[in-house]
């Protein structure tokens, strides 16, 4: 690990002041962070810990009837904050599927929404890596990628977003909330992290400085809580990132579609929204082949970067299974295994 | 610059002066503070072996900054037992076998002890096993952990009730 220095500031104005200076990187609870500083992968000059800012550390229910998470929050409380948990039960059940009980204890908000990916060039400093190191090649590219994205690349980088929670955030519209050098902003969690294009080293639209204070649910996003499921295929049962994942959330009356929220994990450089599937959704009865319809047009322009054609295919029979268990209808309680194709006890239509 | 912090660890106070800020809390209980129990397995947040409680909560102590920890309370294995008397988590690990060379054993006391307190795994064996997902063992002994975190969460549960039926 490269020496540091390491700042404590009292406020977010003092913290953007720190963060803004060059060499400058924010420090919540470090389990990125600290692992990609260990292997020489990211090198900052200086910490700026941002775990003790007044303020951040809150859930509130807004007057519009949305919620607003602070950034500090960390994964473990939220996924257990029960007026969380009831509105918005595809989010919780994606955070408990997410790393281990002891991360999701540390890890916050800000820090999930921030990861950087866990592409293994990326993490190891002695191989090239555009995302890394701008210009110096890929070397993704012709070797171990068969966990590489299948939407969205581009030449100069093919790797996925790693984080779980963020794809039912994206699904239902959820909005960053900024403090920077020119003040706040907010930004669509869709608009948040960038394809890779030619700069595959600027993984998210924050400029130099700005800090994430919290994250935003709009009101609408409330009205999927009886059919909404988030499902995770691993190499393992459990403690393991997704290959792919999809969140499904459905409004369903008369036994017709009012309206359908989806978004896939593990193929993309960003959380994948399906709009083009939602669509198709609207109006259609919950069944088997509307679900195997918008499964095949959330895929259609997706496209092997490498070795991993199989995903292609592995996430249309994600995303139909995860439909298929939201329009079963959400869970009374949290699954023993959340997101996993092995829930024996909530009836999982396991053969994906 | 050196920086002083001060921790409560095990209950005592250490006030101590780092170098440089590159110390993990693992590396400052090991190193500076002269506790091992607590074991360094992959470095990385992928095993548990570092797992200790921070303010009542189990977190890897291998990926958290000491520095950034200054004030906390911190719990580890050695701190468990009282009086000479083991706690129910360690004596059921005995019990049931939950160990072989042991090296994991620290980690998964101190995870099974957080997983316990936040009390929503129950006695269902599928809900433990996924709260015990953060401590790999390469001897696999996890049948044994597994019977040990649900004799201990009956025997603390038989205590509190005693414990209130005395107050
Ligand atoms: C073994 C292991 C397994 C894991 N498995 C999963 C998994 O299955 N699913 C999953 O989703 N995640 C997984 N994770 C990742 C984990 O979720 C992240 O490490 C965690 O969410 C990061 O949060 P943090 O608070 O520790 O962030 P930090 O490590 O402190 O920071 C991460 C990055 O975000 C920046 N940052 C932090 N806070 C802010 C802010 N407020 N504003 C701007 N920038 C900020 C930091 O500068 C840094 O670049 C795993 C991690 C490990 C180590
Ligand atoms: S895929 Fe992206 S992150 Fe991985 S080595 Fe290539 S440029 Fe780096
Ligand atoms: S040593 Fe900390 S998790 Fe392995
Ligand atoms: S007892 Fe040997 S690693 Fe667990």
């Amino acid at each position: 690990m490269n020496l540091f220095d390491y700042v404590r500031p009292a406020s977010v104005a003092e913290a953007v002041a720190a963060g803004s200076q060059p060499g400058a990187a924010y420090l919540a609870a470090g389990t990125n962070l600290l692992d990609l500083m260990k292997g020489g992968a990211l090198r900052p000059g200086r910490l700026v810990d941002v775990t003790r800012l007044p303020g951040l550390d809150r859930i509130e229910t807004l007057a519009d009837g949305g919620m607003r998470i602070g950034a500090m929050v960390r994964n473990a409380d939220l996924a257990r904050d029960p007026a969380f948990a009831a509105a918005y039960p595809a989010v919780a059940e994606a955070l408990l599927s997410g790393a281990s009980p002891q991360l999701r204890n540390a890890a916050t908000v800000g820090g999930n929404l921030m990861q950087h990916t866990r592409c293994a060039y990326f993490h190891d400093a002695a191989s090239a890596c555009n995302r890394r190191d701008p210009g110096a090649g890929c070397d993704a590219r012709g070797g171990e990628n068969r966990n590489h994205a299948v939407l969205g690349w581009s030449d100069a980088c093919i790797a996925t977003h790693p984080s779980d929670f963020c794809v039912p955030l994206v699904a239902l519209d959820a909005v960053v909330e900024i403090e920077g050098p020119d003040g706040r902003r907010d930004v669509a969690l869709e608009d948040f992290h960038r394809l890779p294009g030619t700069t595959p080293e600027r993984e998210t639209v924050l400029r130099a400085g700005e800090l994430i204070t919290a994250l935003r649910l709009p009101p609408e996003a409330g009205g999927f809580r009886t059919h909404a499921r988030y499902l995770k295929l691993r190499e393992r049962t459990s403690f393991a990132f997704a290959i792919v994942s999809a969140a499904a959330m459905l409004r369903i009356e008369g036994g017709t579609i009012q309206s359908a929220r989806l978004a896939l994990g593990g193929v993309a450089a960003k959380p994948w929204r399906a709009k083009a599937a939602e669509e198709l959704l609207i109006g259609a009865a919950p069944t088997v082949e509307s679900f195997a319809t918008a499964a095949e047009a959330a895929l259609t322009e997706a496209m092997p970067s490498g070795d991993n054609a199989y995903k292609i295919e592995l996430a249309k029979r994600v995303l139909k299974c995860a439909l298929l268990l939201a329009a079963d209808g959400t869970p009374r309680r949290m699954p023993a295994l959340p997101a996993s194709v092995f829930n024996f006890d909530t009836g999982c239509h396991s053969h994906a | 610059m050196p920086l002083s912090i001060s921790l409560v660890v095990n209950g005592v106070r250490k006030d101590v002066v780092l170098e440089d800020p590159r110390v993990t809390l693992l590396d400052l209980l090991r190193e500076r503070v002269g506790l091992t129990g607590t074991k360094k397995g992959c470095d990385r947040g992928q095993c548990g072996a570092c797992t200790v409680l921070v303010d009542g909560r189990r977190i890897n102590a291998c990926l958290a900054l000491a520095v950034s920890l200054d004030g906390a309370d911190v719990l580890t294995i050695e701190g468990l037992a009282k009086g000479g008397q083991l706690d129910p988590v360690q004596a059921a690990f005995i019990a049931h076998d939950g160990f072989q060379c042991g090296f994991c054993t620290p980690g998964q006391i101190m995870s099974a002890v957080g997983l316990i307190r936040e009390g929503e795994a129950g006695d269902d064996p599928e809900r433990i096993r996924e709260g015990m997902s953060g401590n790999l063992c390469r001897c696999g002994a996890y049948v044994g952990i597994i019977e040990a975190v649900r004799d201990a969460r009956k025997q603390l549960a038989i205590s509190a009730n005693e414990d209130r039926r005395v107050a």
